[in-house]
């Protein structure tokens, strides 16, 4: 293709490139159709980058911008030596972690699980209900959540009292110990089905001469579980790992702590995310928000270079 | 080959005992808070107090679902929703499509600078406060516009993300497809109406779903920006407003008819969450299954480059 065009404009103008404008004018059918979303997006996504001006001022409702009083990186101090950040810091990075490894085991096992079945009409409705979870709102997930753990009737006390595991309903959502774990859980339940479509087409595209070669020296099915499958999708693995990293500063997602916390656990729950909601918007202290925030994205970007570095050092697969 | 068959092997037949138990556990935890939900909303809200419904309601009736109708904003809430979710999927689906187009060609000299600004959007974001200001300025606040403009997390006009799988896809066409139509005197517009859009048919249902998915789901977009007007409340909103408040849903204010107020002695929060909870999810759920095949290979594509 490269090749035709360079040619014709060979044939029209022999020797001189075709200048910038004759290539605009050539090209105004593409520029037309690209240029209103590039002005939409630069609009939404990177004019608002200018906002960050607050964090490094004492920003006071009334004043224009410019005229705000400029305190340098005082926000940034008050943060680091604030106790409650500090917690929220580590609430947002535990749930992050511990959601990510539940995570990636869950939907791996169920991957290789799922692929052990062979009628094909078994497997694909399993697949279909466990993507149903991964479409609903976080809203009614929450929802359905609290009604699963309630101590009136909920399932899992239930459950859990006929088994004879627990004696009286336990407060599931009214102690911090147990909220990092429900935030994990309902990640699972909600995303298994959907994270497991990457691992199941990897899983795929392994070989299947491997397994007969393997069959051949007498592994059984765990051995060709274990020295096939799971190597076969490990690049998918570590390459999504590394992806994940990047959000961990996310907390596992803003909504589920949002609509599970209540004033019982918020030592446990409260996340940056929703720091920068609290102070930012309900308290009307945008500066220190703001600040939040730019530390959360500054973070955030670094994983990923980082992250893309170490995946290009592992083999030649990048993500940027 | 006969007598291989009917040996019994008990190692495979313990391990699909196993696997089948297992799944069939996984398909039970899936689906009860769900069923347990729709069998509440179908169940007099009185006897639901009493406890013990799992999965089939005592007391059938309706009632739930008229209150749910008839009373409160929950009607009106679900045609804004109906409203955002088909204009931001309709409007959202063609113009992405277009920009995939333009950085698909590979003659376009803007391409590489097009494909960064978009791709850097999926990696940072100028955070809420700074958005809620951009907002503000517009004077979108409180507007229907800011639900189909805004690019939350989920919806939005154009994703990088929706782009670039789409973007992938067109570049996975022959090239001799858009050559002929050129050489046939079509410009770029044209070829992308008629050549590379019709053929781009299962991504676009794919990307279709998601952008659906996003503008029927979210809420926080209204919770910010639109929460002070009524009339753009949307169905997850007044869910929202049900799970988080404590207040009775008797006392609404805008019963009025006898009947609508007769309806409400005999209805519960719990029921009524049930029911708004069923009308909020059932319309998605009954699309996603027959996509099921076109996302599935949609979001490999996107993920496992090459």
């Amino acid at each position: 293709m490269q090749h035709q065009v360079q040619q014709a404009e060979i044939v029209t103008r022999p020797k001189a490139r075709p200048s910038f404008w004759s290539r605009m004018v050539r090209q105004r059918q593409l520029i037309f159709m690209s240029f209103p979303m590039v002005f939409y997006i630069i609009l939404f996504a990177y004019i608002p980058i200018w906002g960050w001006m607050f964090a490094f001022q004492q920003y006071k409702p009334g004043l224009p911008i410019f005229e705000q009083k400029w305190v340098g990186f005082a926000q940034f101090d008050f943060l680091f030596n604030d106790a409650a950040f500090l917690r929220v810091l580590r609430n947002t990075i535990a749930m992050s972690l511990i959601s990510l490894v539940l995570s990636f085991v869950t939907a791996i096992g169920f991957a290789v699980l799922l692929n052990e079945i062979r009628k094909s009409f078994i497997k694909r409705s399993i697949q279909t209900i466990s993507y149903l979870p991964h479409f609903l709102s976080w809203v009614i997930v929450t929802g359905l959540v609290s009604t699963a753990l309630s101590t009136e009737d909920g399932i899992v006390n239930v459950v859990l009292m006929k088994l004879h595991i627990i004696s009286e309903p336990v407060v599931w959502l009214g102690e911090g110990k147990y909220f990092w774990w429900i935030v994990g859980f309902a990640n699972v339940w909600k995303e298994l089905g959907w994270n497991t479509i990457i691992f199941l087409a990897a899983i795929a595209a392994i070989d299947p001469s491997l397994y007969e070669a393997a069959e051949m020296d007498g592994a059984n099915r765990y051995r060709k579980m274990w020295h096939i499958t799971l190597p076969g999708i490990k690049p998918v693995i570590v390459i999504l790992l590394i992806l994940n990293i990047g959000w961990l500063l996310n907390g596992g997602g803003f909504e589920v702590q949002y609509f599970l916390g209540s004033g019982q656990v918020i030592d446990w729950s409260e996340t940056i995310d929703i720091f920068v909601l609290k102070y930012g918007l309900r308290l009307g202290n945008y500066s220190l928000g703001v600040a939040a925030g730019i530390f959360k994205t500054v973070v955030s970007i670094i994983l990923i270079l980082l992250a893309n570095e170490a995946a290009k050092r592992l083999g030649d697969e990048r993500l940027i | 080959m006969q007598a291989v068959k009917s040996r019994f092997k008990p190692e495979p037949f313990l391990f699909h005992t196993f696997n089948y138990l297992l799944m069939l556990f996984i398909v039970i935890v899936t689906l009860y808070p769900f069923l347990n939900t729709l069998a509440i909303s179908f169940n007099s809200g009185v006897d639901t107090t009493r406890g013990g419904i799992y999965l089939w309601p005592r007391v059938w009736t309706l009632k739930n679902y008229e209150a749910v109708f008839l009373t409160g904003h929950v009607f009106d809430a679900f045609w804004v929703s109906v409203a955002r979710t088909t204009i931001g999927t309709a409007l959202g689906v063609v113009l992405t499509a277009m920009v995939a187009y333009t950085i698909s060609r590979r003659e376009f000299m803007f391409r590489k600078l097009i494909t960064i600004i978009f791709v850097l959007t999926l990696y940072f974001s100028a955070g809420l406060i700074p958005s809620y200001f951009l907002v503000k300025e517009l004077n979108l606040l409180n507007t229907f516009l800011v639900y189909i403009l805004f690019p939350g997390a989920t919806a939005g006009l154009i994703s990088g993300f929706n782009m670039l799988v789409i973007r992938t896809y067109i570049s996975s066409l022959p090239e001799s497809l858009i050559e002929s139509a050129k050489i046939d005197g079509a410009g770029d517009f044209r070829v992308f109406v008629s050549v590379v859009f019709p053929l781009c048919a299962p991504v676009l249902a794919t990307i279709s779903l998601f952008i659906a998915v996003g503008q029927w789901n979210t809420w926080f977009d209204t919770f910010i920006f639109a929460s002070s007007r009524q009339n753009l409340s949307t169905l997850q909103y007044e869910l929202i407003k049900l799970l988080s408040s404590t207040t009775n849903f008797n006392a609404n204010p805008n019963l009025t008819s006898t009947a609508a107020k007769d309806i409400a002695a005999r209805i519960t929060p719990l029921s009524i969450r049930a029911a708004i909870t069923i009308v909020a999810s059932v319309p998605i759920l009954f699309v996603y299954p027959f996509l099921q095949r076109h996302f599935v290979a949609g979001l490999q594509l996107g993920s496992v480059k090459e």
